[in-house]
């Protein structure tokens, strides 16, 4: 097998270029691809679109690139915990489309699994559904398309040198699909293992989805609301 | 008199049968699973990507991968699962969770639901709300009465953007536990020493 392994985020992210359409892992800070994020935030970018759940939260993650001026489009579910991006929503400094977060992960994975479409009632009736063609089944749904972008950049616990992947308890969220979504995937690892080290039946994603795999490095792993009980 | 928010909690559990499956929302939801028992058989639901919650961790079990939609740090109980979030919302969508407990901004007596913007003023998005509204066999809306302001978020029509339309089952607030029945709310139980009379008109039904 041909090794997908680069050294660091600066070679593996060496042909992001200004206007680039990115999809980035993670739910709030959680399994964000914290190396190659802070690698775009030192690089001169503009007119990204960013297709992120969250967009970054508390002033970390993608923040670092939306106080940049890096990002010119958006896609996201949720913007509460993530002030600096409600503010420049309303400054209008932003173009925001807000997806509800089913429909954004189901939108991402049709992408990758060449489904061009797909009718969901979720959103009918509400401002998701303007401008949507409607169609009744059991009851009215909304015609939603695939999304698709050039790079997904995404975190994972472990992974091997052909980009098989194991996720840790939630960090898995939206990164095994949107590595499935885009044209180049670039993985960052706690661990890059050998091949063969990962048990073929555990791998929650197949190398097949990756282009790109590099051991990342100092990751801080936040923690956004620490609760914790007494014994 | 009202009910607290643990006071209200307690009221959300009671409408849930043991053994349900649930997913609790950001806010006032949150509380009901701060309430559960040790050894409770209800299964929750997080739609960052797992079944089976548990508890809030000791200070030696938190895990920075291991949180609740509200970015909480959890714990699982034995029988969990870890999942992605298309399959998570598969779970919603596809019918398979029993119940969602949200917070709301308003609901009007058709059972439509406002939570996700103020036009203009705040804006948190829908997250995952559009999708567990028109999932989840059964959604009960968990939100003070009345808003800061003193007017009843309990409407005639919503005013604000809406979440679903014509999807909220029940709703519990500080005054007591509705139903959405026919275009009205059916008063299902009061706080005590809340009198009927605060509802009166046509929006309400005893």
């Amino acid at each position: 097998m041909k090794s997908k392994v680069y050294e660091n985020a600066s070679e593996a992210l060496h042909d992001i270029k200004s206007g680039c359409t990115i999809m980035s892992g993670g739910f709030g800070l959680c399994g964000i691809a914290e190396n190659s994020i802070n690698y775009l935030a030192t690089c001169d970018l503009k007119d990204l679109t960013i297709i992120s759940n969250n967009i970054g939260n508390s002033g970390r993650g993608l923040v670092k690139l939306l106080k940049k001026d890096m990002i010119k489009k958006a896609y996201c579910s949720y913007v509460g915990g993530n002030p600096d991006l409600e503010q420049r929503i309303f400054n209008k400094e932003i173009d925001v489309e807000l997806v509800p977060q089913g429909t954004f992960s189901e939108r991402i994975r049709a992408a990758g699994m060449g489904i061009r479409a797909f009718y969901t009632p979720t959103g009918h009736g509400t401002l998701v559904a303007e401008g949507k063609e409607v169609k009744e089944f059991d009851r009215p749904c909304i015609l939603e398309t695939a999304l698709h972008a050039d790079f997904a950049i995404i975190k994972a616990q472990k992974g091997d040198s052909f980009g098989n992947l194991w996720f840790k308890e939630t960090a898995r969220n939206f990164s095994p699909l949107m590595a499935m979504a885009a044209k180049t995937t670039i993985v960052e690892v706690e661990e890059l293992v050998e091949l063969g080290e990962l048990q073929a039946e555990d791998i929650h994603l197949p190398g097949i989805f990756v282009q790109r795999i590099y051991q990342g490095e100092d990751y801080e792993n936040a923690i956004e609301f620490k609760k914790t009980r007494e014994e | 008199m009202s009910w607290t928010k643990h006071q209200m909690a307690q009221e959300v559990l009671n409408l849930i049968p043991e053994g349900s499956s649930i997913n609790l929302g950001i806010g006032y939801p949150t509380l009901v699973s701060e309430i559960l028992p040790e050894d409770h058989d209800y299964i929750i639901h997080s739609e960052n990507g797992v079944l089976g919650v548990g508890r809030r961790p000791l200070e030696n079990e938190v895990s920075p991968t291991l949180i609740n939609a509200g970015k909480e740090t959890i714990t699982t109980m034995p029988g969990a699962s870890f999942f992605d979030s298309s399959l998570s919302f598969g779970m919603i969508r596809g019918g398979h969770i029993d119940f969602c407990i949200l917070g709301g901004m308003q609901v009007d007596s058709e059972g439509s639901l406002a939570n996700w913007m103020v036009p203009g003023k705040k804006l948190t998005g829908m997250g995952g709300a559009m999708d567990l509204v028109n999932g989840a066999k059964e959604v009960i809306i968990m939100m003070g009465h009345y808003s800061k302001s003193g007017e009843s978020k309990l409407v005639k029509l919503c005013d604000l953007p809406l979440t679903g339309k014509s999807v909220v089952d029940k709703i519990v607030t500080d005054k007591g536990v509705f139903a959405i029945n026919n275009g009205k709310f059916k008063i299902v139980k009061l706080a005590q020493n809340v009198d009927k009379s605060e509802f009166n008109g046509d929006l309400f039904e005893n």
